[in-house]
């Protein structure tokens, strides 16, 4: 069906494609594996006709493919689902869908197109909402609907399922396998070796640009899928196994504990909290999982005091009321915070990381002195971020946007590491970061906890909240479910926490 | 056609040459324009750039002109760092002029050493009042501060107009709309340079004006509330992480912003009119906005800006009694000299390539033809 | 009758200020804030006055209007889309560059006049008492401003293009994505933008008042933009603003005829009040400008290849 000779393709000097080949044949579900990073992005909008490669070639059904931008793409049969929607919020379905097709088709045609193919597959789509009014499992079926109206013969997925959870992913295969059924070659693009080893027949896996090798998934078990895309034996982190002396007593220290925080929504598209409680203990590091978009930014934000509450006793730290008081208060207070987003909220990437560390450190004494900044001080504490958490710099002080994600979050999250925080609170500690930094920081994370501080960590990564979390609860729709420990949950029981329903005990049955 | 990709780095060289480069495109695309309207460009450049400063008073005068600039240029730098867009700054000179002339001219009696600080807070205070309310309507409402600005300068402009013909005018001035002159005390004095005597036209004011800036960019640079404009300005979610809350930056930015600007006007009056007219501006709030880019929104940067348009503006003086050119030319020149300095900044920051369109079969070498 | 006089008089102060809002508001759908409108008036009205000087016709001095603001807003589209700077800055400039250059240009002309616009009364419909003076007896370029704004709604409504640039405004990212170009629907937009503001200024001494100075456009420029806003960005909304500040600015003048306490700087500052409180009345509304407003509205896209 597609086949891919030799692409290379590079942006400056970085090299995303190096040399890649590739095939995939018709009614085949096939894998492009790798790490972020590793250019199946890239990849991808080349074949789509986003990007045009430096060299190789592309044959489409056995022609060369010389494509002058996605609207020939999908003339062709050729249809791209997107990691991050390419839907436009204040257009209706059926005028989003309008603009990915070739114009001459009534508005009204079209609509009774959609109803008709959203009975067919079960998507529940009506053309006339507007987007913004959709959930985010319903805006992507809408992507999908938008290039299923195209009779696409190679449908690309971009990591579909992010956004989705456990039980709308299996809708989802259900419905990519009757694609595959009907003869559709399905291109689908995921880091998520179970997904991969379920759904997909055959996996290409990409490395630093360069494809390492096609395989069979059958029979292939993660860490042999994992080898491929990381090129060297794997690290998993564990939990230290409790020793006998360093049992938690048995009423653990509790250090923040949260009561009833209730935020409404602050625009319409977010997700209000409803009346979220729990405690975190000293030792201890409480996940707190769910997929995007259920309110986990609304919790950080509350959580950092970036927003704050209009009632007091909301939250407690180490017995002293927070709710009431911002960022810089709760740092005093003995809090660290990490937020998801490095770039323009965690580190402002046009400063160096000298004045970086002065972000969340010029409430705490050393570095500020009468308004005045104390510069030597700041570059002290950024030197010694930048030892103890290994990033990589190059030069002493550079600014932050010159550094790789994985190296920019290390920094991220020791600047509050090093401060020994009462209570570190973390969000998708690492997203997007290369294994080796995710193993450093999952590590620091932990070692910070067996020193006796607290960790809430809201992660979207199932595979890191079983990896290292001691307590997990689940965040669904701005609600928070009860706090379990997790070595009393299956992965099972979480997913279906994760899509909604409420009781644990129906969940393993 | 035009390709852009983001650079890792900026090189020191070409941050210092991006502005030169600039000035001298804008010289030749003056000189363009200059002779297609049928004056000979060398003649025009010359007027206008190198005619004003043969004598040293001359120079000294050009230092003159560039001092309310400066001053006001040096406000406008915070709020611009802050993304806080103050176009207002006319507006905020004029109520600067009118609240500390008030005190002049109410106050006469003020002894000396009072007169001049009261002066200076009447203007700070005149300012900050006009700057205030964009800056309010920016916290409470979310309007936008750019067009709110901007409409206060015409209220502005119409009410000074207002009290120079109306209730401020003085009944001896035969009609003409002027208040009474300010008393001696007043006024912002000529330096006496010692050994040459006045300078041309320069007054204690140009001084201010530069420590103005020197402190200003101390400010920026080193205190804790210039790390916190920068933030706030380049990544404001990062800022409201860091602790730092939206409405008092932009409320202090506009403030630090109005108050400069009246102080800008207090002194224009004091040092070079002596009274109240209906226009103490002349555009000078709207030219500061291109010095602060010129000066790529840093303090030290505003007194070279300010000079080099100073002398457009002088240049415009010249121009117009050798050649016979209207004074509006200078706009032109600030207009093109502005556009080159955005530009340049994206050359700064990005690696810029021009793909022409090729003709043929294929326009696209895709495919490794 | 100086109540018909009176209305005359809003209708024809609306109609540079609807020319203008009905360009800059295409140009705002695509996402692009130009603040350079009074600049393109200038330019726009300095060359409908010197042509018309030059070759005593009228309508050429229209075309050399719509030219001359095209012109200008190339430029605005040369540094703002092709070269990604800061529009609210670029604007700016094109607006210092502007009132410079229309100076510059007019200066000869200071002091001339020329006969402007006929009027063309529209045959059957301008014997109408009251309604005919008023509506059907007016000049092409009042009588275009109407047209175009039913054709703008019309464009971005109905039509496949229309929606392609509502798109571009909303998210250039994924208009980016699903392949449509990005800065030339935008730079078509800026174009228009210049054209219609061109048209606007020519107005002013073509048919208001038969001069030119410099400057003559007096703000006008920065009341159209404010329009736009007011209009929540829905072309059938500018006709009821354009009347309402044209009302505003007649008020000052009827004010002094009926000898009116206030003095007049005060009741010439009421249309830049009453495009403050406008701009507050709108912005209350968080959740309809959040809908309304072009997401894009003033970030810059650069598209790579």
């Amino acid at each position: 069906m597609l086949e891919a000779v030799g692409i290379t393709k590079s942006f400056g000097d970085f090299r995303a494609n190096d040399d890649v080949s590739f095939s995939i044949f018709a009614g085949e579900i096939h894998a492009l594996l790798g790490e972020n990073g590793a250019g199946k992005s890239t990849f991808v909008k080349l074949i789509y006709g986003l990007l045009y490669p430096d060299s190789g070639r592309i044959y489409w059904q056995g022609k060369p493919l010389l494509l002058a931008g996605p609207q020939q793409a999908r003339h062709l049969g050729i249809g791209m689902v997107f990691q991050h929607f390419s839907l436009f919020d204040s257009l209706s379905v059926a005028e989003n869908i309008q603009l990915a097709l070739p114009a001459g088709e009534s508005m009204a045609a079209l609509s009774d197109r959609i109803r008709d193919l959203s009975d067919a597959y079960g998507l529940a789509i009506d053309p006339d909402a507007r987007v913004h009014d959709l959930s985010v499992g319903q805006q992507q079926r809408v992507e999908v609907m938008r290039c299923l109206l195209q009779n696409p013969s190679l449908l690309i997925m971009d990591e579909p399922t992010s956004v989705l959870t456990p039980q709308e992913t299996a809708q989802l295969f259900d419905v990519l396998r009757r694609f595959a059924a009907n003869g559709m070659a399905v291109l689908f693009i995921s880091h998520k070796l179970d997904e991969i080893r379920a759904l997909t027949s055959r996996a290409t896996v990409l490395r630093r640009g360069r494809n390492v090798g096609t395989v069979d998934t059958e029979g292939k078990s993660n860490r042999q899928l994992a080898e491929l895309m990381i090129g060297s034996a794997v690290t998993s982190v564990t939990r230290r196994p409790k020793s006998a002396a360093s049992q938690k007593p048995a009423a653990p220290r509790v250090v923040c504990h949260v009561a009833g925080l209730v935020r409404p929504k602050p625009t319409p598209f977010s997700i209000a909290l409803d009346a979220i409680s729990f405690t975190a203990n000293a030792g201890e590091i409480l996940a707190i999982a769910g997929v995007a978009g259920n309110g986990q930014d609304e919790l950080m934000a509350a959580l950092t005091g970036e927003w704050v509450s209009p009632d007091s006793g909301v939250i407690m730290l180490d017995g002293r009321d927070i709710s009431q008081h911002g960022p810089a208060t709760r740092r005093q207070a003995g809090a660290g915070f990490v937020p998801e987003e490095r770039n323009g909220h965690a580190a402002v990437p046009q400063m160096t990381l000298s004045d970086n560390a002065l972000l969340t450190n010029h409430s705490l004494g050393q570095t500020v002195r009468k308004g005045v900044v104390d510069s030597a001080a700041t570059k002290a504490i950024a030197a010694r971020i930048i030892a103890n958490f290994d990033v990589r710099v190059p030069s002493d002080d550079p600014m932050a946007s010159s550094l790789s994600g994985g190296n920019l979050q290390k920094f991220v999250v020791g600047r509050e590491i090093i401060k020994t925080p009462k209570l570190l609170i973390v969000s998708q500690p690492t997203w997007g970061v290369d294994v080796g930094a995710a193993v450093f920081i999952r590590k620091a994370m932990l070692d910070l906890a067996a020193k006796g501080s607290a960790v809430i960590m809201i992660s979207q990564d199932l595979e890191e909240v079983f990896a290292i979390a001691h307590k997990i609860a689940v965040l669904h729709n701005g609600a928070l479910s009860a706090v379990m420990p997790a070595a009393d949950v299956t992965a099972e029981q979480i997913g279906l926490l994760m899509g909604g329903s409420t009781s644990p005990a129906r969940a393993s049955a | 056609m035009i390709s852009m990709t983001p650079r890792k780095d900026i090189p020191m060289q070409l941050t210092l040459l991006t502005p030169v480069v600039s000035v001298v495109l804008t010289l030749l695309v003056g000189a363009v324009i200059f002779a297609l309207l049928g004056y000979n460009p060398w003649e025009s450049l010359y007027q206008f750039f190198v005619a004003p400063l043969s004598r040293l008073d001359q120079v000294a005068d050009l230092f003159v002109k560039a001092c309310p600039l400066i001053i006001t240029a040096t406000g406008l730098v915070f709020c611009y760092r802050a993304n806080i867009w103050n176009i207002g700054a006319e507006g905020q000179i004029v109520m600067g002029a009118v609240c500390a002339g008030g005190v002049a001219l109410f106050l006469p009696g003020l002894p000396s050493v009072i007169m001049m600080p009261a002066m200076v807070l009447a203007a700070m205070l005149g300012g900050i009042a006009l700057a205030f309310i964009p800056g309010i309507l920016k916290v409470r409402f979310n309007t936008n501060e750019i067009l709110v600005s901007l409409m206060l300068t015409y209220v502005a402009a119409l009410f000074i107009d207002w009290l120079v013909r109306g209730p401020w005018r003085d009944p001896q001035s035969f009609g003409f709309p002027l208040t009474k002159s300010y008393g001696d005390a007043a006024l912002v004095h000529r330096i006496d340079v010692p050994g040459i005597g006045p300078l041309g036209q320069l007054h204690w004011g140009v001084v201010a004006a530069l420590l103005l800036a020197v402190a200003a960019h101390y400010v920026l640079a080193k205190t804790l509330f210039g790390f916190q404009v920068k933030v706030m300005g380049d990544a404001p979610r990062a800022g409201k992480f860091s602790g730092f809350s939206p409405a008092l930056t932009t409320l202090a930015v506009l403030s630090v912003s109005g108050a400069a600007a009246g102080v800008a006007g207090m002194i224009e009056v004091s040092a070079n009119m002596g009274q109240l007219q209906p226009e103490v501006s002349f555009g000078y709030g709207f030219t500061a906005i291109i010095v602060a880019f010129l000066a790529r929104l840093n303090p030290l940067g505003v007194i070279a800006a300010g000079l080099v348009i100073a002398l457009a503006e002088l240049g415009g003086d010249s121009a117009q009694m050798a050649l016979g050119m209207p004074k509006v030319v200078t706009g032109v020149f600030k207009g093109i000299l502005l556009f080159m300095l955005l530009a340049g900044e994206t050359f700064n920051r990005f690696h810029v390539r021009v793909n022409w369109p090729r003709y043929g079969a294929s326009a696209r070498p895709s495919n490794g033809r | 009758m100086v109540m018909e006089a009176l209305l005359l008089t809003v209708i024809m102060t609306s109609v540079p200020l609807i020319l203008a809002a009905t360009g800059e508001v295409v140009a705002e759908r695509s996402g692009v804030l130009n603040l350079g409108v009074e600049g393109m008036m200038l330019m726009g009205a300095v060359a409908a006055f010197a042509t018309t000087s030059l070759t005593g016709n009228p309508y050429f001095g229209v075309v050399a209007a719509a030219t001359a603001g095209t012109l200008t807003a190339a430029v605005f589209a040369l540094f703002a889309l092709g070269l990604a700077t800061n529009q609210v800055a670029t604007g700016l400039a094109l607006t210092i560059f502007g009132a410079g250059l229309s100076g510059l240009v007019g200066d000869p002309f200071v002091g001339g006049t020329v006969d402007g616009l006929h009027i063309v009364a529209l045959p059957g419909l301008a014997d109408i008492p009251v309604l005919g003076t008023l509506l059907f007896r007016h000049d092409l370029l009042a009588y275009l401003s109407i047209i175009m704004l039913f054709v703008v709604a019309w464009f971005l409504n109905k039509t496949r293009a229309g929606l392609i640039l509502r798109a571009i405004g909303n998210n250039h990212d994924s208009a980016h994505a699903l392949g449509y170009a990005v800065l030339r629907v935008r730079c078509a937009a800026v174009l228009f933008g210049g054209l219609m503001a061109g048209l606007g200024g020519a107005y002013l001494p073509l048919v208001l008042t038969p001069h030119w100075s410099e400057g003559m456009t007096a703000g006008r420029g920065w009341i159209a933009l404010a329009l736009v806003v007011f209009a929540s960005w829905m072309p059938s909304r500018i006709l009821v603003g354009a009347l309402l500040f044209g009302g505003i600015t007649i008020m000052q003048l009827a004010g002094q005829a009926r000898g009116w306490e206030l003095p007049s700087q005060f009741l010439s500052m009421l249309p830049y009040l009453a495009t403050i409180a406008v701009l507050v009345l709108i912005s209350r509304h968080r959740n309809f400008a959040l809908t309304r407003a072009p997401a894009n509205l003033g970030r810059i896209f650069v598209g790579v290849k």
